[in-house]
């Protein structure tokens, strides 16, 4: 299994989405954005949490146009897998990759602990490892987490079963509790939350263990 | 040529910063204040020649995300 982390200036979390990766057994390779192509034979591309281009403008936005994101649009078109977390969540949005936007949260804070998500969907590749109803313990840390979209497209991601995880006790005013919600086809995952920061005993917590466990279950599979 | 460019979230969208400058401007005593709402403007320094379908390329592929904002162009020589 080969997975590549973009890296963007103020990228802050791709380490630990590499060791994330490398813990699963996967081959990583960090890619910058600066980057044409993703290297070949890559499974799953991850899009990490940090302050992409320093948040100016939008969240993500500056991200969204680098050269690399255009081939992680081309690899996701081709049916790639792509987890995209907090700022990486952001970029996906506005790339177009997945619907809706991040805005400032509801209470203007900046919110840095451990929250209970409820799992919405037990079939994707990256949340069949948990159960429908659970609820497991995953930092967030943002402060754009805010949920928005058409009444439509919540319509649609809730007929499609797209949400992927809810928030137990919505901390950031999100349109019906979302904190991470998957693609069409079920192979890009964007979420607020970091399962990155939930793997190691020593993060104080392993609930997120079981999403790359699922992950590379899958592609094992493929 | 310059370009101004208004950039703020669409109505029905919520605006947090909006709602707190309302709040801090009750909270001075200006209580006639009903309802604020906080954008951005970006200015542009243009080379001679572009047109007003540039910017909107420009609004529509970057400066404004098009899901929660609107904008509106001002140009000037």
């Amino acid at each position: 299994m080969k997975a590549a982390v973009l890296v963007f200036p103020g990228s802050n979390c791709d380490r630990d989405l590499k060791v994330a990766f490398e813990a699963i057994g996967a081959d990583v390779e960090m890619v910058w954005h600066k980057d044409t192509s993703l290297p070949s034979g890559i499974d799953v591309v991850g899009v990490p949490g940090g302050f992409s281009f320093g948040d100016y403008l939008r969240c993500g936005a500056i991200a969204a146009n680098s050269p690399i994101t255009r081939d992680l649009a081309r690899f996701a078109d081709r049916g790639g897998f792509v987890l995209g977390i907090c700022n990486g969540f952001q970029i996906l949005t506005e790339t177009g990759l997945l619907p809706g936007a991040l805005l400032r949260n509801a209470k203007l804070k900046y919110i840095c602990k451990t929250v209970p998500l409820v799992v919405e969907n037990d079939q994707s590749q990256f949340t069949r490892a948990y159960t429908q109803g659970e609820q497991i313990n995953i930092p967030i840390a943002h402060h754009d987490g805010n949920y928005v979209a058409s009444d439509e497209v919540i319509a649609q991601l809730k007929d499609q079963n797209r949400i992927a995880f809810t928030y137990a006790d919505n901390p950031n005013g999100s349109m019906a509790d979302i904190a991470g919600i998957l693609s069409e086809n079920g192979r890009v995952l964007g979420m607020m939350p970091h399962p990155e920061r939930a793997c190691d005993a020593g993060h104080g917590g392993t609930d997120g263990q079981a999403l790359f466990r699922a992950l590379a279950e899958s592609l094992v599979q493929a | 040529m310059k370009a101004r460019i208004h950039v703020m979230l669409k109505d029905g969208v919520l605006d947090p910063q909006g709602e707190a400058v309302k709040h801090a401007l009750h909270g001075l005593g200006f209580d006639g204040v009903e309802g604020a709402r906080q954008g951005k403007v970006i200015e542009l320094d243009l080379a001679t020649g572009a047109n007003k379908d540039t910017v909107e390329q420009m609004c529509e592929q970057l400066l404004a995300n098009t899901v929660i904002e609107s904008y509106q162009i001002e140009l000037s020589e």
